[in-house]
C-alpha cells in the first residue's frame, strides 16, 4: 500500500501500531491531542486521512467524519459500533468494519468470571486473606452460583456464549430479545422487567442503540431485587448508573459485576466501599490473544479495502 | 422440602453461623490433629426427646438449633448421654468432630446406619462398618458444586486479573494511569485436573464449556469419561497450561505438587488449589512464583492456615482466598435435607440416598 493516512483514535496495541506502520500507513495519533483540539487536528491532516481505526471509547462521530472529506473506511477495534455514526457513514459511502467473533469467548468468560466473583465475593475474600484478618476469624458465607437462574438481555453471539457457559453450571437460562429465538431450552420474556423478575442474575449482552439505552432502569433494578445480581459487559449507557448506584448503596439490589460505565474511566466512588460489587476497567476483550486477533481483523479489513477486495467483517 | 427451613440466600440464621464457624475452623485442622474426646454433646443445649413413635436417631453433636428443630419433626433425637443411645440403630455424625472407629462401633453396637454431615469420609473406618453391616452415607455432591464453582472463579480471576484490576479501579488508577495490563485467554487452554472425583468432574464439566481441553490424573482411568487420562503427575504438568488440584489428601498425594511438577508446568503455567494446602510443597510454590518459573496461582488452601506466606501476599499474579470454597447457605440447607432423606430411606428399609462404600 502507498502511505495511507490512518487516524488512530486511541493508544493501540503495540502489535497493531507496528503492523500498520510496516504495511505502509502513516499514523495520526488522535489520542495524543487534548480533547478540545481534536477536530482541529483532524482538519489539519484531512488531506491525508483515508481511514480511521476507532475503539469502544472513540469511534467516528458526525463532526469527525465531516472534518475528513477523504475518509473511506472506519475499521473499529471493537465489536460494538455505538460510537460510529453509521447513518452518516452510509450517506457518505464510508465502509465500516468491526471485530465480531474473535472476542466472543473472552467477553463471555469475563461475564461468568464477574458473576462468580460477585456471588462468592472473591476480591473481597482476597483482601481479607491478605490483610491478616483471617487469623482473627472466618470470612462470611457467600452465595452459590450453580443452579441460579440466569437472564440474558440480548441473545446474540455473546449472549449465546454466556448461556452455554452458564448451562455447564446447571443454571436455567432465560432471555429478552426483540423477537423470540429458536432456542427451546431457553425461556423467552418479552420485556426486560419480566426477565428481571424471573432471574437471579441479569446479564447485559446486547448492542447499544437508541432503544437499549438505559434498558436497565429503575423498574428493572427493582424487579431484580435485593437478592439479584446485575452483570454488565455491554456498554455503560445500557444502565441508568445513578439508579444502579443508589440501589446498591441502599441494599435494594443484591450485587453487581461491572466492566463498563457511563463515563469511563470514571467509576462512581460510592461503589468503592461495597463488598458485593466487582469493578473492572473495560477488560472483557483484554487478553493478549484476543487483542491480537482483533488487530489482525482490523489490518485484514484495511488491507482488503485498499486492495479493492471484499471486506472481512463489514457492517456498512 | 421442609417449609420451616428458611435459610436465606445471603445469611444463615445466627445460631447456625456460630456452628458453621466452628465447623469451618475444625475441618482443616482435623486432618493434622487427632482429637481425643470427640463425643461431647453440647450440654448447654437442652434436648427434648419427643415420644410419639418417631424413629430415634443418635446425634453426637448438633451443628445448630436449626438442625435440632428440623430433625425433631421427623425423628426422636437422642444424645450420647441418654440411656436410649446404646439401642439406637441410626446415628448422625459430623466430619469435624466425630471419628467412627472400632471404639465407637463397640460402644453403640446397635448402629446399622451412620450418616455423616459432610463430603469427606476419612474420619470413618469404612471397612469396619462394612464388616459389621453398618451402612454409611455422606451428603453426596452438594459441597462439590460449591468447590467446583470456586475453582473456576479462581481460575478466571487469575487469568483475567479480576481481583487486581478491581483494586486498580478502586485506587483511582484507571483514571490516572490508563488501561490495566492485558490478561490471558482461558479458551483453548489445556487443563490438567488432579483427581477426577465429584469435585474434579464438576470442574471438568464447567471448564469444557469455556473451550478448555481437559486431561486428568487419577489412580486408574475413569470409565465413560471423555477426557484424556494421564497416569502420572509430571506428564500431566508437562502437557497442561493449568493444573487444578482436586483430589483427597492421603499419604500418596501429600506434596504431589513439588518442585519438579512446577518446573514441568512451566513459565506460562497456572496452578489452582481448592483441595488441601498439603497437596502442594508451599515453599517450592512460593519460590517458583518469586522466580517467575510459573505464571500465577489461585489458592484457597495453605499448609498452615490461617497463615499465608508473606511473599504471596505481596504478589499481583496470585489470588488468595481464606478456605472459602466449600460452604454456601444453599449447600448448608441441602445438607440437612440430604441427611433426613438418608435416615428416612434407612427406616423404610430402602437403599440409602447417598451411600458411601469402602473402595
Amino acid at each position: 500500500m502507498d502511505k495511507i493516512g490512518v487516524l488512530v483514535t486511541h493508544k493501540p496495541l503495540p502489535y497493531l501500531e507496528q503492523e500498520l506502520t510496516r504495511r505502509g500507513c502513516r499514523l495520526f495519533r488522535l489520542w495524543e491531542s487534548p480533547e478540545s483540539c481534536r477536530l482541529e487536528f483532524c482538519r489539519e491532516n484531512s488531506s491525508e486521512i483515508r481511514a480511521i481505526v476507532g475503539n469502544s471509547n472513540f469511534g467516528a462521530d458526525a463532526a469527525t467524519i465531516d472534518a475528513l472529506p477523504k475518509l473511506e473506511i472506519v475499521a473499529s477495534f471493537s465489536v460494538g459500533l455505538d460510537k460510529v455514526d453509521l447513518p452518516k457513514c452510509k450517506e457518505r459511502g464510508i465502509r465500516v468494519t468491526n471485530t465480531p467473533d474473535v472476542l466472543t469467548d473472552d467477553v463471555a468468560d469475563l461475564a461468568i468470571g464477574l458473576t462468580i466473583s460477585v456471588m462468592r465475593r472473591i476480591p473481597s475474600a482476597d483482601k481479607y486473606a491478605r490483610s491478616g484478618a483471617w487469623k482473627k476469624g472466618e470470612y462470611t458465607l457467600t452465595t452459590r452460583f450453580s443452579g441460579k437462574r440466569v437472564g440474558i438481555l440480548g441473545l446474540g453471539r455473546i449472549g449465546l456464549a454466556i448461556a452455554k457457559r452458564a448451562e455447564a453450571f446447571d443454571c436455567p437460562i432465560s432471555y429478552y430479545s426483540r423477537s423470540e429465538k429458536p432456542h427451546p431450552n431457553y425461556t423467552y420474556y418479552s420485556t426486560p422487567v419480566d426477565l428481571a423478575s424471573n432471574c437471579d442474575i441479569l446479564v447485559v449482552a446486547c448492542a447499544l442503540t437508541e432503544e437499549t439505552r438505559h434498558i436497565v432502569n429503575r423498574a428493572v433494578i427493582d424487579a431484580l431485587g435485593p437478592k439479584g445480581v446485575l452483570i454488565n459487559i455491554g456498554r455503560g449507557p445500557h444502565v441508568d448508573e445513578p439508579e444502579l448506584v443508589a440501589a446498591l448503596v441502599e441494599g435494594r439490589l443484591g450485587g453487581a459485576g461491572l466492566d463498563v460505565f457511563e463515563n469511563e474511566p470514571h467509576v462512581p466512588e460510592e461503589l468503592f466501599a461495597l463488598d458485593n460489587v466487582v469493578l473492572v476497567p473495560h477488560v472483557a476483550s483484554a487478553t493478549i490473544e484476543t487483542r491480537t486477533a482483533m488487530a489482525d481483523l482490523v489490518l485484514g479489513n484495511l488491507e482488503a479495502h485498499f486492495l479493492k477486495k471484499p471486506l472481512l467483517t463489514a457492517v456498512v | 422440602m421442609a417449609p420451616y427451613l428458611s435459610i436465606s440466600l445471603n445469611e444463615p440464621p445466627l445460631s447456625a453461623q456460630a456452628d458453621i464457624k466452628r465447623l469451618t475452623t475444625c475441618s482443616t485442622k482435623f486432618l493434622t490433629e487427632k482429637k481425643t474426646n470427640m463425643y461431647a454433646f453440647p450440654t448447654n443445649k437442652p434436648v427434648t426427646v419427643t415420644s410419639g413413635g418417631l424413629p430415634p436417631i443418635l446425634v453426637f453433636r448438633l451443628l445448630s438449633d436449626e438442625w435440632l428443630l428440623v430433625l425433631s419433626t421427623k425423628f426422636t433425637v437422642i444424645s450420647p448421654s441418654s440411656p436410649l443411645s446404646t439401642s439406637a440403630r441410626a446415628a448422625l455424625v459430623s466430619a469435624a468432630y466425630n471419628r467412627v472407629d472400632t471404639d465407637l462401633l463397640n460402644q453403640y453396637p446397635s448402629l446399622r446406619c451412620i450418616v455423616s454431615s459432610g463430603a469427606g469420609v476419612n474420619h470413618i473406618n469404612l471397612e469396619e462398618c462394612q464388616r459389621r453391616g453398618v451402612q454409611v452415607a455422606n451428603v453426596g455432591e452438594t459441597h462439590s458444586i460449591n468447590v467446583a464453582d470456586y475453582a473456576v472463579g479462581l481460575l478466571l480471576d487469575v487469568m483475567r486479573r479480576i481481583t487486581m484490576s478491581d483494586q486498580y479501579v478502586r485506587n483511582g488508577l484507571w483514571v490516572t494511569q490508563g488501561d490495566y495490563p492485558l490478561g490471558s485467554k482461558l479458551g483453548g487452554k489445556r487443563v490438567g485436573i488432579v483427581g477426577l472425583g465429584s469435585i474434579g468432574s464438576a470442574i471438568a464439566k464447567r471448564l469444557k464449556a469455556f473451550g478448555c481441553q481437559i486431561s486428568y490424573l487419577s489412580r486408574k482411568p475413569k470409565p465413560n469419561v471423555n477426557y484424556k487420562f494421564i497416569p502420572n503427575i509430571y506428564d500431566l504438568a508437562t502437557e497442561s497450561n493449568i493444573l487444578v488440584v482436586s483430589c483427597s489428601l492421603t499419604k500418596e498425594t501429600h506434596h504431589i505438587i513439588n518442585e519438579q511438577v512446577l518446573q514441568a508446568l512451566g513459565k506460562e503455567g497456572i496452578i489452582i488449589n481448592i483441595a488441601r494446602g498439603a497437596h502442594i510443597d508451599e515453599t517450592e510454590l512460593v519460590q517458583s512464583l518469586v522466580k517467575g518459573e510459573i505464571r500465577g496461582a489461585g489458592l484457597d488452601v495453605y499448609e498452615n492456615e490461617p497463615n499465608i506466606p508473606k511473599e504471596l501476599i505481596e504478589m499481583e499474579n496470585v489470588v488468595l482466598t481464606p478456605h472459602q470454597a466449600v460452604f454456601t447457605p444453599e449447600s448448608m440447607g441441602e445438607v440437612i435435607q440430604i441427611c433426613i432423606a438418608n435416615f428416612e430411606a434407612f427406616f423404610a428399609g430402602k437403599p440409602l440416598v447417598t451411600p458411601v462404600v469402602a473402595d
